[in-house]
């Protein structure tokens, strides 16, 4: 932990760690007695599993136990009625293709391996179905609201206006695919003490479901989570799979670890759901928007509902005066989707800002005049002032970094040769989240900060950011202030979800700060020291090794007064060969406007991450079906494409970075999900002012453009 | 456990007597594709020949030939001075292919065996007529955008991966194969096989016979080439559709030509009509055009694949557009 220090503030917490293989993340934690589970799945889409042969595996080499529906490892909350549809190994229902239905446990990986080929399910199979427009066509299917109908003004008030249109957006399934695989080491030992090593975005939330679930009280259960290998959202719940692993471990008295294959990838920890979109926008002939109708189907499985901000942007992005919006989820046998970066607003982003693009180009008017011209003042669906907000500023910046300038509003004006050249710009928002967070800061007499919290780092540089914040109060250098987390025991703190990590934990380092300032501003003046007297020289006085406070600290009513977002802008040049089909990004410049800019490196890095996630949403990323056999067709890295480097050119990142007055003591607001949120709309607007060619469906690829 | 023996040879002789006796043998060089296979549960041999050791890597010109040994890694290939000088077309083509990882230890013998990539063929819950004949094909009715769109068979519409043998089949190479008896010649562009009613067979390789070598003829293409690779991200992916285009020019006429596509069949793809349409022609556009019209005569696509149909001939053109401006 010692070596979880910054050595100066333009650097990383844990950069050293990371490139040099120090960092350890949770399938490299080596224990006494360790097993290896490997998880058998389920061959069909939906039915019963009427017969489960494991005698060959537990036959097997190495074979410890084989555990699933027929021996019912003890989960009390399990044993109850009701609760989730999906209780591993206490159902014999398939719900999709890939459920995991058993675990086999051996003394080596490979072992287990093996013997997990050896079970054989017999089943009773159902009809099914996996296709979402299928789904959607059949009026006999299931179509749940997914978030209230929202109306201002005017219901569909476009269809009347002067200019207007209606659209059809598709974003088929997305797979988080971070480069770390997941699953858990678990060790259950005697009286109910439980440690597992988690992939986790959230270890009080890890900690949590596995009380909750074999109802043993939280603190015999010790989760620790230090480094995390990408998230992305995936790990912002604990799995069957990581149930199941706990289950084993309990049942065999050992701990298990289970790491899940890069296909089971697709099949275990959910992806960013599939989204059918309708956009109806109206304008006057001066380019005022008279009507915004956003209508938003998404999936979801048939055992569990999964809901997200699809439709969010539209309700106060744009000034006007008529907006509606619906959301519906619509169930297909497949598992449970989850949040993935920017998640349900990037979905959404993708459509509204198509669609924005689209009527500018109908009224002949720059789409950055356009959006100009009708951002709002404040927003209209809270009717309250925007607690900060620069995006003219922003639109600015990035217009002309882009060569804006150079664009032609007529597509297809750009030609060398076989290439086409275009620009395109889109807008990212999210909420500017902060949630309830405790830090607990031990401040030495060797003049050392230490500080913890049982958050979590999934990338972001959430060490970086906090230590930066106390470097700036305490004045104390950063390579003598560490920061404590991944560790379930520490002061409790959310998930790491929502961009709302640096908010909510920073603002708790911020008054553990401000407390231990003038917890030794009253010490100095009990010891008739100089109000301004250093801290070490304060300690050693009162003869104190260190002292020590715990801060738990959340947002008061400024959120009732202002409305908080965090915005982004992001500026694109394609070229699009016309002969080809082929779509190179060969410029991106993005503008962030969320407050403070705490830590410069690490938000740098945030937008360039969402940048190149933004690509493969929109040129690459694709996870197919095929929907006779309901199975992924390429859950793998070879034919799952996420953008490698010769996709990516430079990227220019810029920051408004002013504060917000109102969110928080630092002034800034999180940014994780605006790096990505809008970048895939973009995209395919500068294919538009490239080509001429609109393309309605993601991922943009070849095909499409040839069409 | 699934065992299966590993031994390791030194000599072709060795290795060839190894694997005759054993029907369930395979030769394992640098295993890119051989153990996916294996770790899928596509394939499982019981013995396994490290033929790594055989020394097979020779990258020289021997009187009017270039011989490339089969164990000679797809990187030193490519980046060859001899290759790049004289064959810059395979180096291109070969620069083309999978990652430098994979590269530097895939060999030109284990390119020129490598499997299809058809998603149906590595999943053993689904059917496919390659894996294990007579479970029908998969992608002929579901997932067929890679797929072929030339000399399918009613059995399997795979295709197969490689950009080198694009190349290879351009440059007229051959491959020599050998036997326990001694050696043979297969003309590169008859190694691999149509799926026909056989498409468990992927080339005309028998089973007692192991690939030594390859001899390229020397030519006057090392000045117009071009490897043209369309496909859905920049690197480490496979073609949609591949073009390989060569060509001689005296006083603007095309004295020699060579032309052959990927990814749109079952083998590397040979386009003998647009050959002797451009052979004697000027290298114009209009010219390509029509050669390129030329080449689609017999294509079908299964609909998944029919942006191939545009594709593939608007590959061709801007194959031979790029191999003319090529300086």
């Amino acid at each position: 932990m010692e070596k979880r220090v910054l050595k100066d503030d333009n650097d990383r917490v844990d950069g050293i760690l990371k490139v040099t293989g120090q960092a350890k993340y949770f399938a490299e934690y080596e224990l006494p007695g360790l097993t290896y589970g490997v998880l058998v799945t389920s061959t069909i889409t939906k039915g019963k599993i009427t017969a489960l042969d494991t005698k060959a595996a537990e036959k097997a080499p190495g074979v410890i136990a084989v555990i699933s529906h027929l021996n019912k490892p003890s989960a009390a909350a399990y044993e109850q009625e009701g609760g989730p549809q999906m209780k591993i190994f206490y159902t014999d229902k398939i719900f999709y293709n890939g459920q995991p239905i058993a675990i086999v446990v051996a003394n080596t990986f490979e072992r287990a391996t093996h013997a997990a080929s050896l079970v054989k399910a017999t089943y009773a199979k159902e009809d099914f179905n996996t296709d979402f427009e299928k789904a959607l066509k059949d009026p006999k299917a299931k179509k749940l609201q997914g978030q209230a109908d929202y109306k201002r003004g005017i219901e569909n008030a476009y269809k009347t206006a002067v200019v207007k249109l209606e659209e059809r957006y598709f974003l088929p399934i997305e797979t988080h695919n971070p480069m770390e695989l997941h699953g858990i080491i678990a060790d259950w030992r005697p009286n109910n003490q439980l440690t597992v090593y988690a992939k986790t975005q959230g270890v009080k939330a890890t900690q949590g479901t596995i009380a909750n679930v074999f109802k043993i009280p939280m603190e015999n259960i010790q989760v620790n989570s230090e480094f995390v290998g990408g998230g992305f959202g995936m790990a912002l719940r604990t799995w069957p799979l990581e149930i199941a692993t706990v289950m084993a471990s309990k049942h065999i008295g050992k701990p298990v670890k289970v790491v899940i294959t890069r296909m089971q990838m697709f099949t275990m920890v959910g992806n960013r759901p599939a989204a059918i979109q309708t956009i109806g926008l109206g304008a006057n002939k001066d380019g005022k928007l008279t009507g915004i109708t956003h209508r938003a189907y998404g999936e979801t499985s048939t055992y569990e509902n999964f809901t997200e901000g699809v439709v969010n942007m539209a309700k106060f992005m744009y000034q006007c005066d008529n907006v509606n919006t619906a959301y519906a989820i619509v169930p297909v046998d497949l598992g449970v989707p989850i949040w993935m970066r920017g998640p349900g607003e990037a979905t959404g982003a993708f459509a509204l800002e198509s669609a924005i693009d689209e009527m500018a180009h109908a009224l002949d008017m720059d789409p950055l005049d356009f959006r100009i011209k009708n951002d709002p003042e404040t927003d209209q669906q809270k009717n309250k002032p925007f607690s900060s907000k620069n995006i003219k500023e922003a639109y600015k910046i990035g217009a002309e970094k882009i060569g804006w300038s150079n664009r032609k509003n007529k597509p297809g004006s750009l030609i060398e040769g076989p290439w086409q050249t275009g620009y395109g710009v889109s807008v990212g928002v999210f909420n500017a989240n902060r949630g309830k967070a405790s830090v607990k800061g031990i401040l030495k007499a060797d003049g050392s900060l230490h500080l913890q919290s049982a958050t979590s780092d999934i990338g972001p540089g959430t060490g970086t950011g906090m230590t930066l914040i106390a470097n700036k109060l305490m004045k104390i250098p950063v390579n003598k202030i560490t920061f404590e987390l991944g560790d379930s025991s520490l002061p409790p703190a959310p998930s790491q979800g929502g961009s709302a990590t640096l908010s909510t934990v920073g603002s708790a380092v911020n008054d553990v700060c401000v407390a231990l300032k003038s917890a030794i501003a009253e010490l100095a003046a009990n010891s008739n020291m100089d109000a301004t007297a250093n801290f070490v020289d304060v300690l050693k006085k009162n003869n104190l090794p260190q002292i020590e406070v715990t801060k738990e600290s959340q947002g008061g009513k400024e959120r009732d007064n202002y409305s908080m977002y965090s915005f982004s802008i992001h500026f694109v040049q394609v070229k699009v060969h016309a002969l080809t089909g082929v779509v190179k990004v060969s410029k991106i410049v993005s503008v962030g406007d969320s407050g403070t800019i705490v830590s410069p490196k690490t938000a740098r890095s945030q937008m360039l991450g969402g940048a190149v996630g933004g690509i493969g949403m929109a040129l690459t990323e694709e996870s197919i079906i095929d929907h006779r056999y309901g199975r992924y067709i390429n859950n793998n890295f070879a034919d799952y494409h996420v953008p490698v480097n010769a996709d990516v050119p430079e990227i220019d990142v810029n920051f408004i970075n002013k504060p917000d007055p109102y969110i928080n003591p630092m002034g800034a607001k999180g940014m994780g999900e605006i790096a990505l949120i809008g970048f895939s709309a973009a995209v395919a607007n500068a294919v538009f002012n490239a080509t001429g060619k609109r393309i309605r469906t993601l991922p943009i690829t070849p095909d499409k453009i040839l069409a | 456990m699934i065992n299966f023996q590993y031994l390791r040879t030194t000599t072709a002789k060795s290795a060839i007597a190894l694997l005759v006796k054993d029907k369930n043998a395979k030769f394992l060089a640098g295993g890119t594709n051989l153990i996916d296979l294996m770790k899928r549960g596509v394939t499982a041999p019981e013995k396994l020949i490290d033929i790594n050791h055989v020394p097979l890597k020779q990258i020289e010109q021997i009187g009017n030939k270039i011989h490339i040994g089969a164990l000679a890694s797809n990187s030193a290939v490519a980046d060859s001075a001899l290759i790049k000088e004289k064959l810059p077309l395979l180096s291109w083509a070969l620069q083309a292919g999978a990652s430098a990882q994979l590269r530097n230890v895939a060999t030109v013998g284990g390119n020129m065996m490598q499997r299809t990539r058809c998603s149906y063929f590595y999943d053993t819950e689904m059917p496919c007529n390659k894996r294990q004949p007579g479970t029908g094909c998969g992608a002929m009715e579901g997932f067929n955008r890679m797929h072929a769109i030339f000399g399918a068979s009613e059995k399997c519409i795979a295709v197969h991966p490689s950009d080198m043998c694009v190349a290879l089949t351009a440059l007229d190479a051959e491959v020599v194969v050998a036997n326990a008896k001694g050696e043979r010649k297969i003309p590169f562009k008859d190694f691999h096989r149509l799926a026909g009613d056989t498409p468990q067979l992927d080339n005309n390789l028998k089973a007692d016979e192991m690939i030594i070598r390859l001899e390229i003829p020397m030519n006057n293409l090392a000045k117009n080439y071009h490897y043209l690779k369309v496909r859905d991200r920049a690197s480490y992916a496979f073609a949609l559709v591949s073009v390989a285009a060569a060509f001689e020019l005296s006083n603007n006429k095309i004295t020699d030509i060579r032309l052959a596509m990927g990814g749109v069949a079952h083998k590397p793809w040979r386009l003998t009509a647009s050959e002797n349409f451009l052979k004697g022609k000027e290298a114009t556009l209009s010219n390509f055009e029509e050669a390129a019209q030329l080449a689609m005569k017999d294509a079908k696509g299964f609909g998944g694949n029919d942006f191939k149909l545009k594709l593939a001939p608007n590959t061709i053109i801007e194959g031979l557009n790029l191999a003319k401006s090529k300086v």
